[in-house]
Order: structure tokens, then C-alpha cells, then sequence
């Protein structure tokens, strides 16, 4: 059974691997940057767990700055992807610029936050 | 007054009532100590002769420098003290090496001749043509105020000695002339300022009055030098720049008027006394030398005399020569004056109370200072008088022995006796009777053996309380106006004060029924007395008593107390009120139960009636009513515990410990760098994914105008992100939106061009 279960496991994984070897390079690389953001999010609350809360705003303007750009980088993915009909007409460059701009008014917010 | 009932509450409380009559007597002293001390105004005497002996002692044949020679020198001659110390031989030695050395300065060499001009040493040795050559040089290329004021200083110093001119004229045909005085006149006064103040040089933006003074001078001295007349109209520009220069004039809640400057710089700060002393030393020479009037009203005159005055005996050199020297400036003005102008010898009023020496001295301890002035008298001069109006009764019992008078003593500032003139009471106030006079242009009878004036107070039944006399003084001759200042009005605060008498005293006890009396004593308030009364919560307690004025006036008094003290130390302050002509007080035990908190037993009884007029004011015990009250209910207030020592309330307080957060803990430093360096695996994680990846810049514009664009897009992120680096580092939020402001259009703009070529380019792209 536990066996059957871990090749069930394994087989999932390669088929997830392949399906998502088809995904184009440029969404591979939004992928790649929200992973890099969330662990970077994570390091941090990590540590946060470690040596307790304080400074309260310094630890919170620094794991929203990372989730507020992967759910930023979410939302560019979405745009830029080519299945989504919804966003067909929309230049994958305008979606760009809309993510640096958000980009910059989140840093500018947190930098303010982070006292 | 206040304090003496402080005072006297104090001793009561520490139980010392035995002494208490002897304390009072101490405490009525020190009060009236405490208000004479407020100004006293005294003109030049004795006490400055002793003080200019202990402040300026040579040391070793000097005074020290020759500025604070001449300081030395100068006092002792306008006190007439000059032939006190022997200073000559070793001075004039100085004197000559400062006149004969080509190293010195204009400032010593103003001051050797300074000395010189008191001391008169050896003049054949002097070569004083040289020294005017060199001086009229100095005044050619002169162009700072300073350097203006010695030159000529010591040019007028070398021409004013007739007997050096004499000498010199005969010897080489020499006399100090100045050739130029229009120019140098013009030079000094266009450092002016149009408030009537002086600039130091023409670069120097400050202007002061201490210069303003010195400019004076140095005008006074250039029109005295002249070869030919100085240009009148320009005197009479200067004359209005003296009355304008007198418009700034600062004052004092006393009357009294003085110069000041505000100082940037506190390396040259002038005292206000070094700095009216330059001004009355300046307007009194240019007053000297310039002919016709100059419109100074002699009140701000009178003013500025009184202000040195007010310094009374001062305790440093300095003070003392600038305030001898101003005051002789104002006094001897007149002797040299030939013009009909208005500065200016003053004679200050004094008032003061004459006093035989025959009379009794019991009274003598409540006034603060005593001068002999004639042998036979004793004078005090003070702002706040202590006048007996008793002295009319005291003369019934005592005969001829007390003899007070308010008297008028009126002098120039160094004491000289004033010409014929009147003096005139125009007004008297008293305090109760506010804006309506008592009295009106009462004339002062004149005492030609003490020159003195007085009023005899008995005619005019002045009563007891606080009055503001207000004299003027009018002189006989209509010439003599020009030449003295007497100030217009002159205002002094008195008190009068007097023994007041109580009658009709009473204290009852009354039934609740309609007041019949249960008890009645009759109270003699002159001397300590101790009734015994009972009483009980339905009666009532009732004091009453009559205060009258020698004159036979109600008395009002500040205070007039009633206390009730139990046995416990619980106390009772009531007020008594004044009805008609007399002073009632009614208790109603009943609604008084809940306020005395239903303590029965002894009650002592004290009463207070005090005034600052009243010499007999006191603090008296009666004696002591028994009261018996009802049982307390459950719910009755207990009464506040007294404190166990009231000399605790001086004692120091509690101290006060300050309590800090403290800080908040922080990881080890190691720690926090292990995780700073953790941060940055992700990141190069995700470098590491992209070259994985195979991310290249194959879409990078190759075409230099896009490729600019594409750069300067990039920089242009990298720069807002910095701002934010820096916004977060050092900047405040406005410099940094600001900054914004510039960066985000600049952004908005190659963005826009970067993305809309990249946008074509793929559209191309899709489209091939």
C-alpha cells in the first residue's frame, strides 16, 4: 500500500514535471520569482520565530514587501499568460509596466513603514 | 504687614507667647525694614567719598593702567578728594613713557594726556607739537569712530591747557588748529543712524548708542578745534539727532530713565551705566559748545539723574567713576554754560522726616536708615515713609518731646542747596478714597535754618491709612528755570500710621428662643484677658466690637479674624464681617455641629485684627468656650488629622525616582548576520534559476535611440529604488515625494517608449 502510494507519488510528480516543462520561459521566470519572494518571506518569519517580534514594523514592512510583490508577480503571470482569453488583448509590455508601477508604490509604502 | 502675621502666627504655634510682645516689636522692625529697602534715593554723600577710598587703591604708587588712573584720578577730584594718595612721581613716569614712545597707541596717548591734565607733570619733556602732528595724521586717515574720538580727544586735551598753549605758542609759534574741521565733521556724522544712534565705522551694520555718545564728543571736540565756525545748520542736524537719540530712551517702573543697546556679540557688551554715562558725556559737551537750545524735556534728564542715583554707593571702580563723573557732567553743566539751554543742573526732591534727638526712641526702630546730616538731626530718605499722625496726642501727654514732620528736602545731586524756589504738596490720595485728592496745592513752610521744607500734618487731620503725595516744585526765579530741572510733579508713597481704638467690645452667649442672652462678658481688648463660656448646640455665639481711627473714623483693617481651636488642634478660621460702624459675628451652633464634627469640649477663642496702618494690630487669646454637642451619628465625618509639626511643610519632600522602560531584548549579533546572509540564498537561488533557465537579452534593442531609451529606463528604476534606499536612511517623506515627483514622469516617459518599441517589435515579430 505505502508503496503503491509513493510510486502513485512519484508518477504524479513526473507528469507535473513534464506537463509543466511545456509552460513558456517567460512564465518559468515569474514562477522562479515569486519562489524566490516567498522564501525570502519565509526566511523572515523564520527568524522572527527565533528572536521574538520586535521591532514589530520592521519585521511586517519586510514580509509584505516580499508577499506584496509575489502577489504582484501572480497577477503579471495571470496577465502575461497566453491561456488566459480573458487577458488576450492586453500586450504582455503594458502588464509589465502595471507591475513596476504597483512595484514601486508598494516600496514606497513600505519604505515609509519601516521606520 | 503680612509677614508680621506670619511671623507672629509662627511664634504662636511654636508656644513662645511669653515673648511674643518682644517678638512683635522684632517683627514690626524687620517688616518696615523690608519696604524701605524697595529704592532709596540719596544724593551723592560721604558714603561715596569712603567707597571711592576702598575701591580705588594704588598699588605700589599705581592704579594700574592709565585708563584706570585717569578713572581714579577724575573721581577723586569731583569728590574732592585729590590730595588723598600721592601717585605723581611714579604716574607721570608712565605718562612720559606713553607720550614719548612712538609705539603707542591713540587710546594710550588720549589717556596719558588725561592724566597729565590732572596731574600737570613735567611739560618741557613732552613734545606735544609732534604729538598733534601725529594726532592730526591719525584724523586724516581716521575712519572708524574710535580712532575719531581719541584723536580728537587728544587734540582738545593738548589746546584746552592755556598753559601749555602759552608755552608752546611762545616757544615754537605752535597752536593746534584744525584745518579741515568741515570734512572731519561730515565723516563722523555720516555713521549716523536715523534713530539718533551711531555706527562704530561704515561697514559695520550695528549701530549703538553707546557710539552715539562717543560721536558727541568727538563733534563737541571738532566744533571746539575749528578754524572757522562750523557750519550751523549742520549743528542744528546734530541737535535734532540728541532729541531724536533721547526718543529711545529706556525706563524703569520707577521713574527712572537710561540707555541700553541690544549686543549680538557679547565680547563688547557696555553696561546700561557705561552706556548712559557715553550719552550725558557727549550731550553735555555738545551742549557746551554749540549755542542756542536744545529741546530735551528736563523730566528725561531728571530721569537719567535719578537712574545714577538709584545705584546708590556701587561696588565696583567702574561703576563708581561712571556714575560720579555723569552726575558731575549734569551738575557743573551750567557753570559752563553761557547758552540758554535746557541741560542743565537738577536738583532731585527729597523727602525725608526730621526727627529731634530729644524725642522718645521707641519708635525711631521701625524706620531703616539714618543719616546725621546737621549734628542736631536725624534724616532718612527712603521711597516709603512711616509718618505717626498720633503725634498731635502723643504732644498732649508727652508735651514738646515728639516732634514729627514730614519734611521736603530739596538738593542738586551732589547735595548742593537748590536756589529759591516753593515747594508744593498738589495732591494727597488716599488708598480708600480712590481718584478724589484730600488735600490740594498745599504749600510747604520753609525752614530757613535747616533749609528745609515742611508741612505741619496736625492742620491738616490727615487720618491713618496709605496716601501718594504728589509735590512740584516752582522756583522764585524765572532765569533759574533754564539752568535747573526739577522734574515736573514728584510722587511718594506714605503710610500713616496710627494707634486704633477698640470699644464696645462684647462676647454672649444667646438662647435659640428669639436671642435672649444666657451670658455676657464685656471684652477688654488692650490687654490679654481669659473668659470662660459653656454653651450648647441650640445656643448661639455672638462677638462684636467697634474699631475707630484717631480722628474718629471707622477703621477698616485687612484682617480681622476669629478662631476657634479645640482641644484636639482641630481649627475654625471665621471672618468677621463689618456692619455700620461695627464688627459682628454671629455662630449658630446648630448648622455649625457637622462643620466642628460633633467634637464637644474647650474651645479656645483667638482674635486677629491687623493692618499695615495699625500700630497696635494683634493676635489675641480670649479665652475658651466649653461647647456640648451631640453624640455623632454613624455616618459623621471624622476630623483630618492634623499634622504633627507644621515646620514639616518646610521640610524636604520626598524624592522622586524616575523609572525607566527598559530596552527591549535583542538576538545575538551573530544570529541576525546568519539570517541577513540567509536572505540572500533565495536570491541567488533565483539568479542561479534564470541562467538555468537560459534567460538571455536577446530582446535588448540593439538600435542606439530605443537601446538609450531601454537604459535610461532601467537607471531610472535603479534611481527610484535608491531614493527609497536614502528615504529610508536619512530623508524625510517630502524630499523624497519631491524627488519623486521629478523621477516618476522621467520613468512614466522612457517606459512608455521602451515598452511601446519592444510592443511593435513583437507585433512584427507575430505578424512575419
Amino acid at each position: 500500500m505505502a508503496k503503491s502510494t509513493s510510486s502513485d507519488v512519484l508518477t504524479l510528480i513526473r507528469s507535473l514535471r513534464s506537463a509543466y516543462a511545456a509552460t513558456p520561459t517567460n512564465l518559468k521566470i515569474i514562477d522562479l520569482y515569486v519562489v524566490f519572494a516567498i522564501a525570502t518571506a519565509v526566511i523572515q518569519v523564520v527568524y522572527m520565530g527565533i528572536v521574538g517580534s520586535f521591532p514589530f514594523n520592521s519585521f511586517l514592512s519586510g514580509v509584505l514587501s516580499c508577499v506584496g510583490t509575489a502577489v504582484l508577480a501572480v497577477c503579471l503571470r495571470i496577465q502575461v499568460n497566453k491561456e488566459n482569453k480573458e487577458f488576450k488583448d492586453l500586450p504582455p509590455e503594458r502588464a509589465f509596466a502595471d507591475f513596476v508601477l504597483c512595484n514601486l508604490v508598494l516600496h514606497l509604502v513600505i519604505m515609509n513603514f519601516l521606520g | 504687614m503680612h509677614s508680621l502675621f506670619q511671623f507672629l502666627r509662627i511664634i504662636d504655634l511654636a508656644g513662645m507667647s511669653r515673648y511674643r510682645w518682644i517678638l512683635a516689636l522684632l517683627a514690626i522692625f524687620y517688616s518696615s525694614l523690608s519696604i524701605c529697602t524697595a529704592s532709596i534715593v540719596r544724593p551723592i554723600s560721604e558714603s561715596h567719598r569712603s567707597a571711592a577710598l576702598e575701591l580705588f587703591v594704588p598699588v605700589d604708587e599705581s592704579f594700574g593702567s592709565l585708563e584706570n588712573t585717569y578713572e581714579a584720578l577724575r573721581t577723586f577730584e569731583i569728590l574732592g578728594l585729590e590730595k588723598t594718595y600721592d601717585i605723581s612721581r611714579a604716574t607721570c613716569k608712565a605718562v612720559l613713557e606713553s607720550l614719548g614712545s612712538s609705539s603707542s597707541t591713540t587710546k594710550d596717548l588720549f589717556y596719558a594726556l588725561k592724566v597729565n591734565g590732572i596731574l600737570k607733570c613735567q611739560i618741557e619733556a613732552i613734545n606735544f607739537e609732534g604729538i598733534a602732528t601725529n594726532m592730526l595724521a591719525v584724523l586724516k586717515n581716521a575712519n572708524s569712530l574710535p580712532d575719531f574720538y581719541y584723536a580728537i580727544g587728544s587734540l582738545l586735551l593738548i589746546k584746552k591747557k592755556p598753559y601749555f598753549i602759552d608755552n608752546l605758542a611762545q616757544k615754537h609759534g605752535f597752536e593746534v588748529i584744525l584745518p579741515d574741521s568741515d570734512g572731519a565733521f561730515h565723516s563722523i556724522k555720516a555713521l549716523s543712524q536715523s534713530d539718533g544712534r551711531w555706527r562704530y565705522d561704515s561697514n559695520g551694520a550695528e549701530s549703538s548708542t553707546y557710539a552715539a555718545g562717543m560721536a558727541l564728543e568727538a563733534l563737541a571736540g571738532i566744533v571746539y578745534l575749528a578754524d572757522s565756525e562750523v557750519d550751523q545748520s549742520m549743528i542744528g542736524v546734530v541737535k535734532n539727532d540728541i532729541v531724536k537719540l533721547f526718543d529711545i530712551i529706556k525706563s524703569y517702573n520707577d521713574g527712572t530713565l537710561y540707555f541700553n543697546d541690544k549686543y549680538v556679540h557679547s565680547s563688547d557688551y557696555k553696561s546700561p551705566l557705561e552706556i548712559s554715562a557715553a550719552v550725558v558725556r557727549g550731550v553735555t559737551s555738545f551742549a557746551e559748545v554749540s549755542s542756542g537750545k536744545l529741546n530735551i524735556p528736563g523730566n528725561k534728564i531728571l530721569g537719567l539723574a535719578k537712574f545714577f542715583l538709584s545705584i546708590g554707593v556701587p561696588g565696583s571702580s567702574k561703576d563708581l567713576f561712571h556714575q560720579i563723573e555723569s552726575l558731575s557732567c549734569l551738575e557743573n553743566n551750567r557753570k559752563v554754560s553761557f547758552n540758554a539751554f535746557v541741560v542743565i543742573n537738577l536738583f532731585v526732591l527729597f523727602f525725608l522726616l526730621l526727627q529731634d534727638l530729644h524725642s522718645t526712641c521707641h519708635l525711631t526702630s521701625r524706620h531703616c536708615s539714618f543719616i546725621d546730616i546737621k549734628g542736631s538731626t536725624q534724616v532718612f530718605y527712603a521711597d516709603l515713609y512711616v509718618i505717626d499722625v498720633n503725634f498731635k496726642f502723643r504732644l498732649c501727654c508727652m508735651a514738646v518731646e515728639l516732634n514729627w514732620f514730614p519734611k521736603v528736602d530739596v538738593t542738586t545731586v551732589f547735595g548742593a542747596a537748590a536756589p529759591p524756589l516753593t515747594v508744593k504738596l498738589v495732591q494727597a490720595f488716599n488708598s480708600n478714597s480712590e481718584g478724589k485728592p484730600i488735600i490740594e496745592n498745599q504749600e510747604l513752610h520753609f525752614d530757613k535754618e535747616n533749609s528745609i521744607h515742611y508741612l505741619d500734618i496736625a492742620s491738616l487731620k490727615m487720618d491713618v491709612g496709605k496716601y501718594k503725595l504728589i509735590f512740584e516744585v516752582s522756583l522764585h526765579n524765572l532765569e533759574d528755570e533754564s539752568k535747573y530741572a526739577t522734574g515736573g510733579l514728584t510722587s511718594f508713597s506714605a503710610f500713616f500710621t496710627g494707634s486704633i481704638k477698640i470699644d464696645k467690645g462684647e462676647l454672649a452667649i444667646l438662647n435659640s428662643d428669639g436671642g435672649s442672652a444666657e451670658t455676657i462678658e464685656k471684652l477688654d481688648l488692650s490687654t490679654d484677658s481669659s473668659l470662660s463660656l459653656s454653651a450648647n448646640h441650640l445656643q448661639k455665639f455672638r462677638l462684636s466690637f467697634q474699631l475707630t481711627t484717631p480722628l474718629g473714623h471707622t477703621f477698616k483693617p485687612h484682617q480681622v479674624f476669629l478662631k476657634l481651636r479645640h482641644e484636639t488642634k482641630v481649627e475654625h478660621l471665621f471672618v468677621i464681617d463689618s456692619s455700620a460702624r461695627q464688627y459682628k459675628l454671629i455662630l449658630d451652633f446648630l448648622g455649625l455641629v457637622e462643620k466642628f464634627y460633633y467634637l464637644s469640649g474647650k474651645y479656645d477663642i483667638e482674635l486677629t485684627v491687623g493692618d499695615s496702618t495699625m500700630e497696635n494690630s494683634f493676635l489675641r487669646t480670649l479665652g475658651f468656650v466649653e461647647l456640648d454637642l451631640p453624640e455623632p451619628p454613624e455616618k459623621a465625618a471624622q476630623p483630618p488629622p492634623q499634622p504633627a509639626d507644621p515646620y514639616l511643610r518646610y521640610g524636604p519632600k520626598e524624592e522622586i525616582t524616575h523609572i525607566f522602560r527598559a530596552p527591549e531584548k535583542r538576538p545575538p549579533k551573530e544570529l541576525s548576520l546568519a539570517f541577513l546572509a540567509l536572505t540572500f540564498l533565495p536570491l541567488i537561488g533565483f539568479i542561479i534559476g534564470l541562467i538555468r533557465l537560459g534567460v538571455n537579452l536577446k530582446f535588448f534593442p540593439s538600435s542606439p535611440g530605443p537601446a538609450a531609451f531601454s537604459i535610461l529606463f532601467h537607471a531610472g528604476i535603479a534611481a527610484v529604488l535608491l531614493l527609497y534606499g536614502l528615504f529610508w536612511l536619512k530623508l524625510d517623506l517630502f524630499t523624497a515625494l519631491k524627488a519623486l515627483c521629478f523621477l516618476g514622469p522621467f520613468l512614466i516617459f522612457v517606459g512608455h517608449r521602451t515598452l511601446s518599441y519592444l510592443a511593435s517589435t513583437s507585433a512584427k515579430l507575430k505578424s512575419s
